[in-house]
């Protein structure tokens, strides 16, 4: 019989594994739903892992996987700050709208002045976004000790519902014959995001996204603050003797993932999506969540796992075109990622073990030897 | 300047590999981008009922592909592309979000045909644009509203503040109020094409303030699985699928987009090499716009429904013919005049009698 024995410090051997024996077991198992459905396995799994890197389209398609990364990295290594130190920011869908709406409306309020200026300040714009509205369950938790994952939640409904007044009404393109939407800004150079080497799929908001990585890092490994947004994860009354104050750590990483959050969404809406539109997000900022937690809240890993999960998503869609699967067996499958990945981890906390039935139960207690 | 220079150079790369391929292969290939699912019950299914009878009529000279729930935006451009690649010589892209990149994509794969529903951009000679005249449907669904209803109350579940949208309001509620003066229309906006629960939602608050005949403008048949809930208190319609499931109560007809002989006839032309750039909407007359099979109704109503179907069809009625006013008082159509197809496309306001605005 198999138990469960809780480990006295977490496996680092399983904390490294975990999302790569996740990774393996969700191909096994989406193999087996996959033939299930019909299809062949190995097809499958081939089309969705190997043909977007290697495959005939590739050129074409690594450059998509940074594009659909890139806002999933950014914004993941904003929240993973916070959830390091138990700051739960679940509404960065909206801070990601928030971003692109404030950024845009800079933008399109300068139309059509072609300036240089006018792309960073829009930047500005779109940060400044975002981090007002995470500012908002920021600041009622500190001062009346709210709840930040619930008013962020919400928050994402309030804001789309100003991405829907902006885009039927104050940001609507005024030459669009009344329909929904703003003016596309591959139209207006001052404030487009195009590619910065054709091809590449490199825009400004990838570039924001390898740069985030490296400053998390360095914030986490060499900072005193990145020191202390771990040390109030792990222990919040040692973080407390040891100064840490609990509203300034709320306030700025609630701030830090809010701006990346709204870096995100101006990148985006100035860039591949190119204007203002109702559905404008397409969950960039939940998705984010699971990307943080697969790359184990670690900048690098997230890197990697934004890469991942876009790489599901384009190969997904390759599946879904091409082999004629349903769009729901590929969102099963990304499921199923996520599902492992927090199955398996349970190894780097619990250690597993074999009893034979006579010695079994008098030694189930946890916390024994080893 | 950047991204033409790509579309340029993408364009020259696949011009070499698929201009040597498109020789060799002569099997043509038409692929589709949906919204929904090809389950959602509404707007996909019937795009994809279509594709169906399209992939039947043609049988092993066309190939057919198509990816559903694919979001508007860089997400869709990045589906087109994909199929641009895979060597698909028509792309159909079924939700008006997809405007823009479907212009997008079309400069880069000038040699492949678009075609895009529900949007008005053509920027490059190989994109057209098809639609429906829906609005022909709203009005045999007003004139049922219009006698059916006892609290003189009719609703609306609008999607998004678009002319397409406005036009379907204002066709139902003139319609009911021909029959029945003293009408009332309320409309909520659900800000989705396809979200059963925000849906259902929708047809909730209508029910709650006493509205007991319902039409709705989005995809999924929650409102009538709401609707059924009250015991043949109110009812709806089937909206772009003849959601038969609901018959013969609370569904009395339905609306159902028939797109099969559009695609049929486009991928002919791209067949025999004569596809253009057009505009295209077709209405009950062409068979695009199905009016479902009647149930539940009393045959004096059923017959006046079946006589302005018929009228449409023939050309003799027009469910907007003046006198009309627009909201604010001033003048729109004079007596007898019928609305010119360019003031429904950019219909910006409501009708007068409506209250209530439309959100800006």
């Amino acid at each position: 019989m198999l138990t469960l024995e809780k480990r006295p410090t977490p496996s680092r051997f399983w904390t490294a594994a975990t999302p790569v024996v996740a990774v393996l077991l969700t191909m096994v198992a989406g193999g087996i739903m996959f033939m299930l459905l019909g299809k062949n396995p190995f097809e499958v799994i081939r089309t969705i892992f190997w043909d977007p890197l290697f495959g005939e389209f590739a050129w074409y398609l690594r450059a998509q996987l940074l594009v659909k990364a890139g806002p999933l990295i950014l914004i993941a290594v904003g929240l993973s700050l916070g959830f390091r130190a138990g700051i739960w920011n679940i509404g960065a869908e909206g801070q990601y709208i928030m971003g692109a709406v404030i950024g845009a409306a800079v933008g399109l309020a300068a139309f059509p002045t072609e300036n240089r200026l006018i792309y960073p300040v829009m930047v500005l714009a779109g940060a400044f976004g975002g981090w007002f509205w995470a500012m908002i369950p920021a600041i009622l938790k500190t001062r009346f000790n709210t709840n930040e994952i619930l008013v962020s939640l919400m928050l994402v409904y309030v804001a789309q519902t100003i991405l829907a007044m902006a885009s039927t009404g104050f940001l609507r393109n005024p030459e669009g014959s009344g329909f929904p939407g703003s003016r596309n800004f591959s139209n207006y150079k001052a404030a487009s995001n195009p590619e910065l080497i054709a091809g590449t799929g490199m825009h400004w908001g990838v570039v924001a996204a390898f740069v985030t990585v490296i400053a998390a890092y360095v914030l986490l490994q060499r900072h005193l603050l990145g020191f202390q947004i771990k040390l109030s994860g792990q222990a919040p009354r040692a973080a407390r003797f040891h100064g840490v104050n609990p509203t300034k750590l709320t306030v700025l990483c609630m701030g830090i993932s809010g701006a990346l959050a709204g870096l995100a969404g101006l990148f985006e809406v100035t860039g591949p999506a190119g204007q203002i539109s109702i559905d404008f997000n397409v969950g960039y900022g939940f998705t984010a969540i699971i990307v943080a937690f697969l790359g184990r809240l670690n900048p690098i890993g997230i890197l990697l796992a934004g890469l991942i999960m876009a790489l599901t998503y384009i190969g997904g869609e390759m599946a879904s075109t091409n082999l004629g699967l349903p769009s729901a067996a590929i969102q099963a499958f990304q499921g199923m990622l996520l599902f492992f990945l927090l199955a398996v981890d349970v190894l780097s906390n619990y250690r597993l073990r074999l009893f034979t039935a006579g010695a079994g139960p008098a030694k189930t207690k946890t916390g024994g030897a080893s | 300047m950047n991204r033409r220079h790509l579309l340029a150079t993408a364009a020259f790369g696949l011009s070499l590999a698929f201009g040597g391929a498109a020789l060799a292969q002569d099997k043509t290939k038409a692929c589709f981008v949906y919204i929904g699912t090809v389950t959602d019950g509404g707007w996909t299914q019937a795009h994809h009922t279509a594709v169906l009878k399209a992939q039947e009529h043609f049988g092993d000279k066309v190939d057919f592909m198509w990816q559903e729930s694919v979001p508007e935006g860089a997400d869709a451009e990045r589906v087109m592309t994909q199929m641009a690649l895979g060597g698909c010589d028509i792309i159909f892209s079924t939700s008006f979000g997809y405007m823009d990149p479907t212009n997008a994509v079309a400069a880069k794969f000038p040699d492949v045909k678009f075609e895009h529903a529900t949007g008005f951009k053509r920027e490059h000679p190989n994109v057209g644009t098809y639609n429906a005249r829906f609005y022909e449907g709203r009005a045999v669904e007003g004139v049922i509203a219009g006698r059916m209803t006892k609290t003189n109350k009719i609703g609306y579940i609008a999607s998004f503040p678009i002319p397409e949208v406005i036009m379907g309001i204002n066709s139902y509620y003139l319609n009911a109020k021909k029959v029945n003066p003293a009408v009332e229309i309320s409309v909520v906006w659900a800000y989705t094409w396809f979200d059963p629960a925000k849906e259902a939602d929708a047809a909730k608050a209508l029910i709650d303030a006493g509205v007991d005949v319902i039409a709705a403008h989005t995809d999924s048949t929650a409102p009538l699985a709401e609707i059924a809930k009250t015991d043949g208190k109110v009812i709806g319609f089937g909206q772009a699928s003849d959601m038969a499931e609901y018959k013969p109560s609370p569904r009395v007809t339905s609306i159902i987009d028939d797109w099969s002989p559009y695609y049929i006839k486009q991928i002919q032309s791209v067949i025999d090499g004569n596809w253009e750039s057009r505009d295209t909407w077709d209405g009950i007359k062409e068979g695009t716009v199905g009016i479902g099979e009647f149930t539940g109704l009393p045959d004096d109503v059923k017959a006046e429904a079946e006589a302005l179907r018929d009228g449409i069809a023939a050309g003799t009625v027009h469910p907007f013919t003046g006198p009309i006013k627009k909201q604010d008082g001033s003048d729109w159509l004079a007596d007898g005049a019928t609305a010119p197809d360019g003031d429904l496309l950019g219909m910006n306001f409501y009708v007068e009698g409506i209250t209530g605005d439309i959100p800006k």
